[in-house]
C-alpha cells in the first residue's frame, strides 16, 4: 500500500492548459498515472496529450468518474478552483500553485474538512508513490523520477519540494526504497503537514520509517513532538532539519515563506531538542538519514 | 508586509475603532502638535518593542516638542531610523486590554487571543496568570458576530459596560483581519480612558504579501520603499547580486547573502540551499556567501552571478551544489559557471571546488564540465559529501 493515493486513482487536473500543466500532465501519464480528464473553463472539446478538456469540474467528472484533482491555475483562481472540486465531491487535492493568499488557504480547507476530503500543498511539487502514481511535478519527467525514486518501505514528507526527490534519491542510491513521498507545501498553512501525515504513514501496513526534511520556522514540529510522545508513535521517524544558520539570523527568510525564525521562535535548536526529546532521530548531516534508517528497518 | 502603527491605525479608523488624536510628520516637517496638553513621540518603524527600546517619548506642556522629535528621529531603534513620527494626545488611563488575531498553522484556522491585562508581553502573561487569556479559534464561514467576541472577553472575568464595547472592538478587529487579508492583527493596549472611552492606543497589522492585488492601496503603501529605512543595509556585494537575478525573468539567481570567508557559493533551491550551506560550514568551510538558484536561470544570469561572486576579494573558489534537479538544466548552470569563470580570467579547473548538480541534461552538462577538466559528482555524492569535498578543496587554497 502507498497512502493517499494508489495506481487506481483516477485523477483530473484543473488549469491543464497552462504550460506547466500540459507539461506535469505528460509526466504524470508517463509514469502511470491515470488522468482520466482536464478543466479549463472556455476550453471544453481540446484535448491535451489524448485528455479531454471540459468547462467545468461537474461536466468532466460526468464524462470520466475521478477521485483526485491537481489543481495549476493562478493564484487568485485557486479558491475557486478547489471549492469546484470540493463541491463535486474529489476527495484528494493537489495544489500545485504558488502565492495563494492565505486566507483563501484557511477557506479551502474549511470547506474540504466538511467533507471529508484532503489538501496536499498549496505549494506543493506534489507527491510520488514510487512505481505506482505521480501527482503534480514531483520529479519531473519520467526518466528522471525512475532515477531517483523506487518502491520500497520508507515514506518521506518534506516542507522542499526539490529535497523531496533529493532525499528519495539518497535512498534509492543506498538500496532503501519509497513508499509514498510528499512535498508538503512551502507555506505556513498548508492542507497536510508533518502532523497529518504520520497518522497516515503509521497506518500503512508497508511504510517502516518515515524521513521528514524540514526547515527552521513554524512551530509543527514542536508539535508532531507533543503528537509522538502522547500517541506512541510505533514508525521510527528520522528528521533532518536543514538551515540551522538561519538561527543566527531572526527575521529573514529563506527559500520557503514559511522559512524565518522569530524571535526565538521557530529556530532548528529549538525544534531539535524537542525532536529528540520525543524519541525522534536527528541526522545531523544529511547523509546520517542513511545510516539511522539502516539500523532500523 | 508590517504596515506602520500610523498606517495601520487608520485602517482601525475606517472600521469604527477609536483611536487617539494625532498627526504624521516626517523629517524635513516642523512637528505641531493639534491638541493642548501633554503628547506621545512615537517612533514610526516596522517592529515590536518600541517602549522599551527608546522609540516612544512623552512630552510635557512646557518641553520644547520640536527638539524632542528631533532628538528621537537622530535616534535608531531596534536597528530602524525612524522616517516618521506619531504625535499622539497622552490620555489618562484607568485600564489596559489586549486583543490580537491570527493564523493557527497547526489547527490552519484563524485564532482570537483576549487578555483581560494589556500593554504586557503576552507570552510571559500566559505563564504567569493564565486565566487572563482566552483563545478560541473561529472559521470564516461564520466570522466573529459581537455576540461571540463578547463570549470571548467575558470568559477573561470582564463584565460591566467595558464587556459590550470591548466585545464590539474585537468583533471589528476581526472584520479588519479578514477584509484587509491581515495575517496578524493586534490592538496592544486597548485602553479604557478616565472618561470611560475605549481607544486602541497601539496597532500592529501584517497583511498577506501574496493578498495585496486584492488591497491596491496597501500595496502602494508596501512599494514606497521611502517609508522604512532598512534596520540592516543592503552590501554593495548585495546590491550587484541582485542587480544581476533582476536581468532577466528566466529563473532565480538571487537572495544573495554576504559572509566573510572564502568560499564562494552557488546553490539551490529553498531547503538544498540550507542543506548545503550548513553542511560546508560543518566540514570547515567558510561560506563567502549565501544564494538560492531555481527555477531554470539563463546562462547569462549564472554566469553573471559566479563573475560577481569571484570579484569578492579572498574568493578563490566557488561549489556548486544542488539536489537532483528537474526543472533546472544541468547543461545551462554548468555553461554559465564556466563562462563567468572564464570571464573572471580565471581557470574552471582551478576554480571549482566541487559541481555537484545531479539531474536534467546532466549528460549534456558533465560533458561541459569534462571539456574544462572541472571535478564534477554525479547523484552517488550526497550534498553533504560535494560539501565536504568543497570545504577541503577551499581548505587547501589558503593553506
Amino acid at each position: 500500500m502507498s497512502i493517499l493515493a494508489t495506481q487506481d486513482t483516477r485523477v483530473i487536473v484543473q488549469g491543464i492548459t497552462g504550460r506547466e500543466a500540459t507539461a506535469f500532465t505528460k509526466d504524470m501519464m508517463d509514469y502511470g498515472t491515470r488522468v482520466v480528464a482536464g478543466v479549463t473553463p472556455g476550453k471544453k472539446g481540446q484535448s491535451i496529450y489524448g485528455v479531454p478538456v471540459f468547462d467545468t469540474v461537474r461536466q468532466a467528472l460526468r464524462a470520466q468518474p475521478a477521485d483526485a484533482s491537481v489543481i495549476s491555475v493562478p493564484p487568485a483562481l485557486v479558491k475557486g478552483a478547489a471549492l469546484e472540486a470540493l463541491e463535486n465531491g474529489i476527495r484528494l487535492l493537489v495544489i500545485v500553485s504558488e502565492r495563494v493568499p492565505r486566507r483563501d488557504t484557511v477557506e479551502i480547507l474549511e470547506i474540504a474538512r466538511e467533507r471529508g476530503a484532503r489538501v496536499i500543498g498549496p505549494n506543493t511539487l506534489g507527491l510520488i508513490s514510487p512505481g505506482r502514481i505521480k501527482l503534480g511535478m514531483a520529479g519531473g519527467p519520467v526518466d528522471d523520477v525512475r532515477k531517483a525514486y523506487t518502491p520500497g518501505p520508507v515514506g518521506i514528507a518534506s516542507r522542499s519540494g526539490g529535497m523531496t526527490t533529493e532525499v528519495a534519491n539518497l535512498l534509492t542510491t543506498n538500496g532503501i526504497g519509497q513508499s509514498t513521498c510528499i512535498g508538503i507545501g512551502g507555506d505556513p498553512v498548508v492542507g497536510s503537514n508533518f502532523l497529518d501525515l504520520i497518522p497516515l504513514f503509521e497506518q500503512d501496513p508497508e511504510t517502516k520509517a518515515v524521513v521528514l526534511f524540514s526547515e527552521p520556522g513554524g512551530v509543527i514540529e514542536e508539535h508532531l513532538a507533543e503528537y509522538v510522545t502522547e500517541n506512541r508513535v510505533r514508525t521510527p521517524i528520522v528528521a533532518f532539519i536543514a538551515g540551522r544558520f538561519v538561527d543566527e539570523m531572526p527575521g529573514v527568510r529563506f527559500g520557503h515563506a514559511a522559512t524565518i525564525v522569530e524571535g526565538d521562535r521557530g529556530s532548528a535548536r529549538g525544534k531539535i531538542e524537542r525532536l529528540r526529546e520525543a524519541g525522534i532521530h536527528v541526522a545531523d548531516a544529511f547523509s546520517d538519514i542513511v545510516r539511522i534508517l539502516k539500523e532500523r528497518i | 508586509m508590517r504596515l506602520l502603527e500610523f498606517e495601520a491605525k487608520s485602517i482601525l479608523k475606517r472600521y469604527g475603532i477609536p483611536i487617539p488624536e494625532g498627526v504624521v510628520v516626517a523629517g524635513e516637517e516642523t512637528p505641531v502638535a493639534p491638541f493642548s496638553g501633554p503628547a506621545v513621540l512615537k517612533a514610526q518603524i516596522p517592529i515590536g518593542g518600541r517602549g522599551k527600546t527608546g522609540g516612544i517619548v512623552i512630552v510635557d506642556k512646557d518641553e520644547d516638542l520640536k527638539e524632542r522629535a528631533a532628538a528621537l528621529f537622530a535616534t535608531r531603534i531596534r536597528g530602524y531610523r525612524p522616517k516618521k513620527l506619531l504625535i499622539e494626545e497622552k490620555l489618562d488611563l484607568k485600564r489596559e486590554f489586549f486583543m490580537a488575531i491570527t493564523y493557527d498553522t497547526v489547527a490552519k484556522e484563524p485564532i482570537v487571543i483576549f487578555s483581560s491585562e494589556g500593554g504586557v508581553d503576552i507570552e510571559e502573561l500566559a505563564q504567569g496568570e493564565p486565566e487572563k487569556i482566552c483563545k478560541q479559534h473561529f472559521t470564516f464561514r461564520d466570522g466573529l458576530p459581537e455576540h461571540k467576541a463578547r463570549e470571548i472577553v467575558a470568559e477573561t472575568g470582564v463584565t460591566g459596560k467595558p464587556l459590550l464595547g470591548i466585545g464590539a472592538v474585537l468583533a471589528k478587529l476581526a472584520t479588519v483581519f479578514i477584509q484587509t487579508d491581515a495575517t496578524i492583527a493586534e490592538i496592544n493596549p486597548l485602553a479604557l480612558t478616565a472618561s470611560g472611552q475605549l481607544i486602541a492606543l497601539d496597532c500592529h497589522l501584517d497583511i498577506d504579501d501574496d493578498a495585496l492585488f486584492r488591497h491596491p492601496d496597501i500595496a502602494a503603501i508596501a512599494k514606497d520603499e521611502s517609508r522604512i529605512e532598512a534596520a540592516k543595509a543592503q552590501t554593495e556585494f548585495e546590491r550587484q547580486a541582485a542587480l544581476i537575478d533582476s536581468v532577466d525573468h528566466r529563473g532565480v539567481a538571487g537572495r544573495v547573502i554576504e559572509f566573510d570567508g572564502n568560499l564562494g557559493l552557488i546553490i539551490g533551491g529553498g531547503g538544498a540551499s540550507l542543506t548545503a550551506f550548513d553542511a560546508v560550514r560543518a566540514h570547515g568551510g567558510k561560506p563567502a556567501n549565501y544564494c538560492e538558484i531555481g527555477g531554470n536561470p539563463s546562462v547569462k544570469k549564472v554566469q553573471a552571478l559566479t563573475k560577481h561572486i569571484l570579484s569578492k576579494p579572498g574568493v578563490e573558489k566557488v561549489a556548486v551544489i544542488m539536489n537532483v534537479v528537474s526543472n533546472t538544466r544541468v547543461d545551462l548552470v554548468a555553461r554559465g559557471i564556466v563562462k563567468g569563470i572564464l570571464e573572471a580570467g580565471r581557470d574552471p579547473a582551478e576554480t571549482v571546488a566541487v559541481f555537484r548538480i545531479p539531474g536534467a541534461w546532466e549528460a549534456e552538462g558533465f560533458k561541459i564540465l569534462r571539456k574544462y577538466g572541472v571535478r564534477y559528482c554525479d547523484r552517488t555524492v550526497s550534498i553533504d559529501e560535494a560539501a565536504r569535498m568543497a570545504a577541503q578543496s577551499a581548505g587547501r587554497q589558503s593553506a
